[in-house]
């Protein structure tokens, strides 16, 4: 037995020796101290912590992988009310509310943000969140209040629309398609790369908005014709964008991509030296994009009520509002929040985008699917 | 404690006691969840029903899931056992640097494969645009992306270090007198191989296709990023099912399927494998391996080495390339892409462009990873010391211990993962702020690949040998230092390589997991692709590329201090 032990020694002087000494230390530093930049720490910690007076309390905030904001924004809210956030991104939309609805009696978190009008309806069916009427509601166009009992709060929409690369259509002088019904037209044929709507949130926008168009009638129909014009799927935006798409620095074959109408201010925004204009635009024609509004809400059972409310508070103020377009390229609710230049010069907004009742997604969703991987996949 | 405790252990009266530890593991870690959500979709079930073709849906992938595991598992074995054996019997220049690069496709995320490949056989990857110039073509000619040929094709990218590194290290490890036995008896090197050393490697074979296999039946990104829609393995669908159409009985089922497959094939592949260990050591180590002379050994070396090249350095080079090429200007011309050189994509890791609030630098990253790593093999290797020697005293217990513990692996990480969800909901095992839990779930996965790796060469050392050692009045400790652990040495490396790849390339259960202040490397890469803009793919390359610097340093470190002990 004593060989085992000997083993175990060996393994484990080879391996601090090697590379981690210094890093196994640093595991417990990492965990234990706050550092300027970085946000509150392990549960322990944080207990810890609360015995000094005047400590911040902790608030945890549930989100999706694409929340993101400045550390300024942040902090400026940490200190105004002695409060760290802790954020915990728990992947796409779908998963991060499969993963609140699950821990409905054991809240991860006080707050969740992330659930879009796809998925209100599950959300609310799903007895996640505790009803707020916050007063920043006011500054909010009814239209994305979807949710009369303000189980949920509008924070921020985008358009999912077709993007298509400039410099493509310029070369080749073809018309860009002004309708979803020009896309079975010969002359586009293959130019277009769309996502499955089973495995991404663009790409079930985009079938949702052909639904809307086409009507529950028709919309196979069309998805046949677009296939006989040798529409590519792919799975994900990622593959869709970078791989495919012809106007990203993937340099991909097909000059038509299903992305958001804010992705040509991002090419825009997130270059080292910014082109004059965007290499990319959108097709913003009637009913040709879907419009997705993204939810907060405070989870049912916090222990920090008061300062969840001002947290959600705070993402419907100003100064998060303003601050969201250029971190999560989405746009502000709040009427008075302005977009940033780079937006208003690079994206187009789409005035008629296809609309369906929350409720009537929520009921329809996994028969929609279905059909449509029926129709086009096999 | 020594001394009583370990005349206690002789007399077998603390057998109880050891294996708690690797039970306790599994049971607290990998089965407590896991029963959770299997309750829950159970309860849900009762409640929803399944719907009226869910037969349908559970067989369609699963016939898709079986074939596709087999044809790869073959392809690989195919790949690998050239591989293997030239590693094996061989010395020759750029060996040990081959080594180490044939292992670095296994840390690399998918969303990173993907990249590569495309970058290499995308219709604007370098093989295509290469052809395009030279014919004078208009389309792409190589249009192998979204078919079952990509997936086969990185399947192999991916599992062929497996074969490698476990036949491999057997070979190596071999007494080569029995073989020469045979020559010298009569017989042609090919019986001599089919007869002799085959089955001599038995048991690392049966290992290094059981966990190919495994590995492949639970594939989720390869089949998701370069299949395409046409193709879904059960992973795949219960990853649709859990996390977009949040079918939870569905989901449930399908993982129980996929589980039970999982022990099933582990059960074959042990009924197979029987009692086939023979103890059989080198006298000098490195003896059965000889340096390339004659043009059969030429010819073949240099075959294998092309191969290998081929197949598994090309897409890291064109990874590597692609981080440093800027595609420019004329968008449009869907023939013509210029080409320059930068380094700004690395310039740009450093720079918080944003001020975002999650922002990284690639070296914090860089160190989380060493630091979740680095616990993965203190945890994998010292729980799979204690599980291997137990396993190999073939007693009841480890019968039934055997198959649970390739569980892990056939386990989907979205039903393990909502199942943490569900049980660390409470400090201090909080999902949330537990940051261990991450090298732990690694530990899991990596865990069968260890006990795998471990196991048969623990039982490859004969008795005789310990004996002559006592009988000569070496210590126990002495037994230990100069008889058992130079043969075993080689296998703990490589078993140490293999926990320490799978958690630096880990990606679905560190995402779940990982708090946005503490990002791995690979969840770093992830979100530069997330968002569209001209740096960001750039930067997920570098990033990418920074990665596999890391990880091949750090397998060049673990090979070489491994050496230096040896040789000291």
């Amino acid at each position: 037995m004593k060989k085992v032990f000997g083993f175990l020694f060996v393994i484990l002087g080879v391996i601090v020796l090697s590379a981690c000494s210094a890093a196994v230390s640093s595991a417990t530093a990492t965990v234990s101290a706050p550092s300027a930049a970085v946000m509150p720490t392990s549960a322990v910690t944080a207990t810890a912590a609360s015995v000094q007076s005047g400590s911040p309390a902790t608030l945890t905030v549930m989100t999706h992988d694409s929340f993101a904001a400045s550390t300024g924004v942040i902090q400026q809210f940490e200190q105004q009310n002695n409060v760290k956030l802790q954020f915990v991104p728990s992947g796409d939309a779908g998963a991060a509310l499969n993963r609140a609805i699950l821990s409905k009696d054991a809240p991860l978190a006080d707050v969740f943000y992330g659930v879009d009008n796809t998925f209100l309806s599950r959300a609310l069916s799903g007895g996640i969140y505790e009803p707020y009427a916050s007063p920043a509601l006011a500054d909010i166009p009814a239209e994305f209040k979807l949710d009369a009992q303000n189980f949920a709060l509008p924070v921020d929409y985008g358009d999912v629309c077709i993007n298509y690369d400039k410099a493509y259509f310029t070369q080749k002088n073809l018309p860009v398609p002004q309708s979803l019904e020009d896309l079975t037209k010969p002359v586009y044929k293959g130019l277009l790369v769309v996502e499955n709507p089973a495995t991404s949130s663009p790409g079930t926008a985009f079938l949702l908005a052909t639904v809307a168009h086409f009507g529950e009638q028709g919309y196979l129909e069309y998805w046949k014709a677009l296939r006989q014009n040798d529409v590519v799927v792919v799975n994900d935006w990622e593959t869709a964008y970078y791989t495919n798409f012809a106007g990203s620095s993937g340099q991909g074959a097909q000059p038509m991509v299903i992305s958001y109408s804010s992705s040509p201010a991002a090419e825009v925004a997130l270059a080292k030296t910014p082109p004059k204009e965007a290499p990319t635009a959108s097709i913003v024609a009637p009913d040709t994009c879907f419009r997705q509004v993204e939810f907060v809400g405070i989870l049912k059972g916090t222990k920090n009520r008061a300062l969840a409310e001002k947290f959600v508070d705070f993402m419907l103020s100003k100064s998060f509002q303003e601050d969201m377009p250029l971190q999560m390229f989405v746009y502000p609710v709040n009427k008075n929040a302005k977009v940033p230049d780079v937006f208003t010069q690079n994206a187009q907004v789409p005035t008629q985008p296809a609309h369906l009742d929350y409720q009537s997604i929520e009921k329809n969703r996994d028969a929609w699917l279905k059909a449509w991987n029926d129709a086009v996949i096999k | 404690m020594g001394k009583t405790l370990f005349q206690n252990m002789r007399r077998g009266v603390a057998m109880p006691f050891l294996w708690a530890l690797p039970l306790l593991f599994l049971a607290v870690f990998f089965f407590y969840p896991l029963i959770a959500i299997f309750r829950l979709a159970v309860t849900a079930f009762l409640e929803q029903g399944l719907g009226a073709d869910t037969l349908h849906e559970v067989l369609q992938p699963l016939e898709f899931t079986f074939w596709q595991a087999a044809l790869s598992t073959l392809l690989t074995m195919a790949v690998g056992l050239p591989a293997a054996y030239v590693f094996g019997r061989y010395r020759f220049r750029g060996k040990n640097a081959l080594r180490v690069i044939t292992t670095l496709p296994f840390i690399l995320p998918t969303v990173v494969v993907a990249a590569s490949f495309n970058a290499l056989l995308g219709p604007r990857g370098g093989l295509n645009l290469v052809l395009m110039n030279l014919f004078h073509l208009a389309d792409p000619p190589v249009q192998i992306l979204n078919s079952l040929a990509a997936i086969l094709l990185v399947h192999v990218f991916y599992n062929t270090t497996i074969v490698i590194r476990t036949v491999g290290g057997a070979w190596e490890q071999m007494d080569p007198r029995l073989e020469q036995a045979a020559r010298v008896l009569g017989a042609s090197p090919a019986r001599a191989l089919w007869e002799v050393t085959l089955p001599l490697l038995r048991p690392s074979l049966l290992a290094a296709a059981l966990l190919v296999f495994l590995f492949d039946f639970t594939s989720f990104g390869v089949i998701l990023l370069l299949g395409g829609p046409r193709f879904a393995t059960l992973e795949v669908d219960i990853y649709i099912q859990a996390t977009q159409m949040l079918n939870l009985p569905l989901a449930g089922l399908l993982s129980a399927v996929q589980m039970t497959c999982t022990l099933g094939i582990t059960l074959i592949a042990a009924a197979v494998s029987g009692k086939g260990l023979t103890p059989l050591a080198p006298r000098v180590q490195g003896e059965g391996v000889q340096p390339v002379r004659g043009w059969r050994s030429r010819v073949a070396v240099g075959a294998v080495v092309a191969l290998l090249i081929l197949l598994l350095v090309t897409p890291l080079a064109a990874l590597v390339v692609r981080s440093v090429t800027r595609l420019d200007a004329n968008r449009g011309e869907r023939g013509q892409v210029q080409t320059g050189l930068t380094l700004e994509y690395y310039q740009e890791l450093f720079i918080n462009r944003r001020q975002s609030i999650f922002y990284v630098p690639p070296i914090i990253a860089a160190r989380n990873s060493l630091i979740y790593a680095g616990a993965t093999v203190m945890i994998s290797l010292s729980l799979g010391f204690l599980t291997a020697h137990l396993l190999n005293r073939r007693s009841r217990m480890a019968r039934l211990f055997d198959p649970l513990l390739m569980l892990p692996l056939g386990a989907s990480a979205v039903t393990l993962g909502l199942g943490f969800v569900l049980v660390f909901n409470r400090p201090p095992f909080n999902a949330i702020g537990f940051p261990f839990l991450i090298p732990i779930v690694h530990s899991l996965v990596a865990l069968p690949f260890v006990v795998r790796i471990l196991q048969p060469a623990l039982a490859s050392i004969p008795i005789s040998l310990r004996q002559a050692a006592r009988v000569l009045g070496a210590s126990s400790w002495q037994v230990w230092r100069e008889v058992d652990f130079p043969i075993v040495s080689r296998a703990a490396l490589v078993a140490a390589v293999f926990s320490f790849t799978i958690s630096l390339g880990e990606f679905g259960a560190t995402s779940f997991l990982a708090r946005p202040e503490y990002p791995t490397l690979p969840i770093a890469i992830y979100r530069f692709l997330s968002q569209p803009g001209a740096l960001n793919y750039g930067q997920a390359l570098a990033m990418a590329s920074v990665l596999l610097a890391i990880c091949a340093i750090s397998i060049w470190v673990l090979e070489r201090v491994q050496w230096d002990t040896l040789s000291s």
